[in-house]
């Protein structure tokens, strides 16, 4: 978890957190870069309509915009596996833009995650997570719950850890 | 909107944000993956709200299913929905 360190947020992780930051983000670059499906769930959640009721504005409005926000969510994923440590596990130091790039891909993970998982406003995790457990310990329902949740934690960590804005 | 553990919050009743005679809008919408304190950051970093403001933007999203966060003219509001999307927030535009 990051903790604030001078002007820089700071976390040493673990083996297997290395692993899962390394997976997730490669997953998201995967999704933006392999000939995006806009009837992917996924896809319509990180790229949404700009006007629900008028298709045809937003497909104009896309047309324009979408290469750029493609980019940026693809840049911002990045910014995990660059400042990620060479080996297996160590320290990640982000300075305020990296921080931020780490915010925002964090959050596009999530989003993916969630979508796949069918988050609600009215799932509770934990209970999501005992009953997956309960049903198999070594599915990958449980393995993405476990990431989920991490990364729930991960993101409110660097949250807390960066600088006042006011 | 979430926090971490998914914990029900106990939001209080809060008023509309006052809307003016600009003619578009926009609009964020709740979603169930996004944190509160990240909805939070990002009002106020990208509209450079206070704390207080941004927090009370986060509460009505969270508590009425949306709230118009910004007005003004429709390419500034199209800009602003797009920087939104490019922090996974749901927003969309439309006249006041």
């Amino acid at each position: 978890m990051f903790r604030r360190n001078g002007s820089q947020c700071v976390a040493t992780f673990a083996i297997d957190e290395v692993r899962v930051l390394r997976k997730v983000a490669g997953e998201v670059v995967g999704l933006l870069t392999d000939g995006m499906d806009h009837t992917d769930p996924v896809v319509s959640r990180l790229f949404p309509d700009i006007y629900p009721d008028r298709p045809d504005d937003s497909a104009e409005f896309r047309l324009y915009t979408e290469g750029d926000l493609k980019t940026g969510k693809i840049d911002q994923a990045g910014a995990i596996l660059a400042a990620l440590p060479d080996g297996d596990e160590g320290e990640v130091r982000l300075d305020g833009e990296a921080a931020e790039a780490w915010l925002r891909a964090i959050n596009d993970a999530r989003l993916a995650m969630g979508t796949r998982l069918d988050i609600t406003a009215e799932t509770d995790l934990s209970e999501e997570l005992e009953t997956a457990v309960v049903q198999d310990p070594g599915s990958s329902r449980v393995f993405q719950l476990s990431v989920y949740a991490y990364l729930g934690y991960l993101q409110e960590s660097l949250l807390n850890a960066l600088p006042e804005i006011d | 909107m979430a926090l971490p553990q998914v914990a029900p919050l106990e939001a209080p009743e809060i008023e509309e944000a006052p809307a003016d005679d600009r003619p578009w809008v926009t609009i964020v919408w709740d979603d169930p993956v996004n944190l509160m304190s990240y909805v939070t950051y990002v009002f106020q970093k990208l509209f450079g709200y206070s704390k207080e403001r941004a927090e009370q933007l986060m509460l009505d999203v969270h508590t009425k299913g949306k709230a118009v966060v910004s007005s003004g003219a429709r390419e500034r509001m199209e800009m602003d929905a797009n920087q939104l999307h490019g922090y996974g927030l749901w927003a969309t535009v439309d006249r006041a």
